[in-house]
């Protein structure tokens, strides 16, 4: 199993975005070059899960998103952790939209 | 055994459980339900409370600054602490200190400075790297990650640790690794900086549990040098025997704590809710279901403050130790799934504690030696040194 969310882009968009479950999981945001600019999470304290996340994103849309991608996961807690790391090891700093993340707080990885 | 509680121990726990009622539990209402940590400035706060109630650093012995209470009273506040969402592995969010790696205290004065102290003052973060892939139940025989001396001053280690916690958050840990042959007498623990070249965590575990979560480790070609050995070359497994046998006491005593809130939520709402035109309270199935609980919970009890008395007294109690771990870790978790039984829907929804309650329980009968391995270490000391 990669550890990468490596699931196919999904256009940012109202029509796909309404079409989404409730469920609980994790989720990146990237721009028109596909470049991931934000991972987000879906916890239990979210009203209706990833659909609900990614409608606030549609709404705010100030970050040029122009894809998505998701994993449904009850581990959302522990799968953010670990994918914020994964791109903090590609790329030795967070995304650009990940604004309030304090990096001395968090892990470091190796992925590889 | 009696073990009515002192002035002195009643004042704690009362203190105790005010704490976690009113401090605690209230910011849990706005935390997600896996949640692990509260941010900076309330931990800050929190400790100020703790160190108030001169209760700061638990686990530290008194002649490093810790509260001088006996294993009773310690064992009474595990019972208290624990007795909130994320109680049953990050008690009231860490807020009375922890020190959680007992084998530091053997460490040399040098290894103290550098290691010791700043942990106790939580300016540096550790972790704790026995188990492997090939099996943690028995490490004296799985471990394979292997250390060879290079020249006088260094030795090089490479292997893979599985299920360590909080390894991508540490500053430093203990990693244990053959030097010698076979069994016990082959394995050294080894003080590693997180930072070192060589020292490489790969992964995050997923597990039932997010608080704390686990992690793999891969170690290669990673240079140690030779004064970052605690205790004796070989003797890895001989440091702290004693000290662990302690930390096991408080541990047990907290699946205990979630336990009991678990019960006292299944009783109030056994009493208010109706089906069939009657509470469920007035059934004689839901009635069996609390008087198991009731009597699993002060089974639980008596055992873990029965091991915590021994201990005190000076008295062998490496078998209670073992003996209340295995119950606590056990009936608990039978407590907290009949509460959820209880519940309804209700007991399965992260509206609810129990939730989170269950599926770490679960982790506890397996975590710090399964239940089974429990029940080895008992048998061996009834029967005989045989089953070594
Ligand atoms: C979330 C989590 C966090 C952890 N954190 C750490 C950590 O920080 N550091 C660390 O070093 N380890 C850690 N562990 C590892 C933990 O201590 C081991 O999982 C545990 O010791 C069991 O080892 P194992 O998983 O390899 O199972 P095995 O040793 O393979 O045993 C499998 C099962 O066999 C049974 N069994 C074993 N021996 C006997 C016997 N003699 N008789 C009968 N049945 C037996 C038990 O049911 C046991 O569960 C963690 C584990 C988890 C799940």
């Amino acid at each position: 199993m990669s550890i990468r969310l490596d699931k196919p882009w999904i256009e940012f968009s109202k029509q796909s975005i309404d079409r989404l479950t409730g469920h609980l999981g994790v989720y990146q945001l990237a721009n028109a070059g596909k470049e991931i600019i934000y991972i987000g999470v879906a916890g239990a304290r979210s009203r209706f899960g990833l659909r609900g996340e990614l409608q606030k994103w549609l709404e705010l849309d100030d970050i040029a998103t122009s894809f998505f991608r998701l994993e449904v996961t009850m581990a959302y807690k522990t799968r953010h952790a670990e994918l914020l790391q994964i791109f903090l090891y590609d790329f030795k700093r967070l995304p650009l939209a990940n604004k309030n993340l304090n990096v001395k707080s968090m892990g470091r990885l190796n992925v590889g | 055994m009696d073990f009515t509680l002192n002035e002195e121990q009643t004042m704690i726990v009362d203190m105790v459980r005010k704490f976690v009622q009113q401090e605690i539990i209230p910011l849990e209402k706005d935390l997600d339900p896996d949640a692990d940590e509260v941010d900076h400035d309330t931990y800050v706060k929190l400790v100020e409370k703790t160190k108030a109630m001169g209760l700061y650093g638990l686990d530290t012995p008194p002649e490093y600054g810790g509260p001088d209470i006996s294993m009773v009273t310690r064992t009474l506040i595990a019972i208290e602490c624990s007795q909130h969402r994320a109680g049953l592995y990050v008690p009231c969010y860490n807020a009375f200190g922890g020190a959680r790696q007992a084998q530091l205290f053997e460490a040399t004065d040098a290894q103290k400075e550098k290691y010791l102290y700043p942990m106790l003052k939580g300016e540096k973060k550790v972790f704790f790297g026995l188990s492997e892939p090939s099996g943690g139940s028995d490490p004296a025989r799985a471990i394979q990650t292997k250390a060879v001396r290079d020249g006088n001053d260094h030795w090089v280690l490479n292997g893979t640790k599985l299920w360590i916690s909080g390894a991508d958050r540490a500053d430093y840990g203990l990693v244990f690794a053959r030097t010698g042959g076979e069994g016990r007498s082959g394995v050294t623990a080894f003080i590693v900086e997180t930072d070192w070249p060589g020292f490489n965590v790969t992964r995050v575990v997923h597990t039932l549990r997010s608080a704390k979560y686990a992690t793999e480790i891969h170690i290669e070609n990673l240079r140690v040098p030779h004064e970052n050995i605690l205790g004796e070359e070989g003797g890895g497994f001989a440091i702290a025997n004693d000290r662990l046998a302690r930390q096991r006491v408080p541990y047990a005593a907290e699946c205990l704590g979630v336990a009991i809130r678990a019960h006292e939520m299944a009783v109030e709402y056994s009493k208010i809710r109706e089906t069939f035109g009657a509470t469920l309270s007035s059934r004689q199935g839901i009635q069996w279901m609390l008087v198991e609980n009731e009597i699993d919970l002060r089974s639980a009890r008596l055992l873990v403050l029965d091991a915590a008395a021994k201990c005190d007294k000076g008295l062998p109690f490496r078998t209670e130790s073992a003996i209340a771990k295995l119950v606590c870790a056990e009936n608990g978790f039978r407590v907290v799934d009949r509460s959820m039984q209880i519940h309804g829907g209700l007991g399965v929804a992260k509206d609810l504690p129990l939730e989170r309650w269950f599926r770490e329980m679960r982790i506890r009968r397996i975590g710090e030696g399964p239940s089974e391995v429990q029940k080895h270490v008992i048998a061996r000391d009834i029967i005989g040194a045989s089953l070594r």
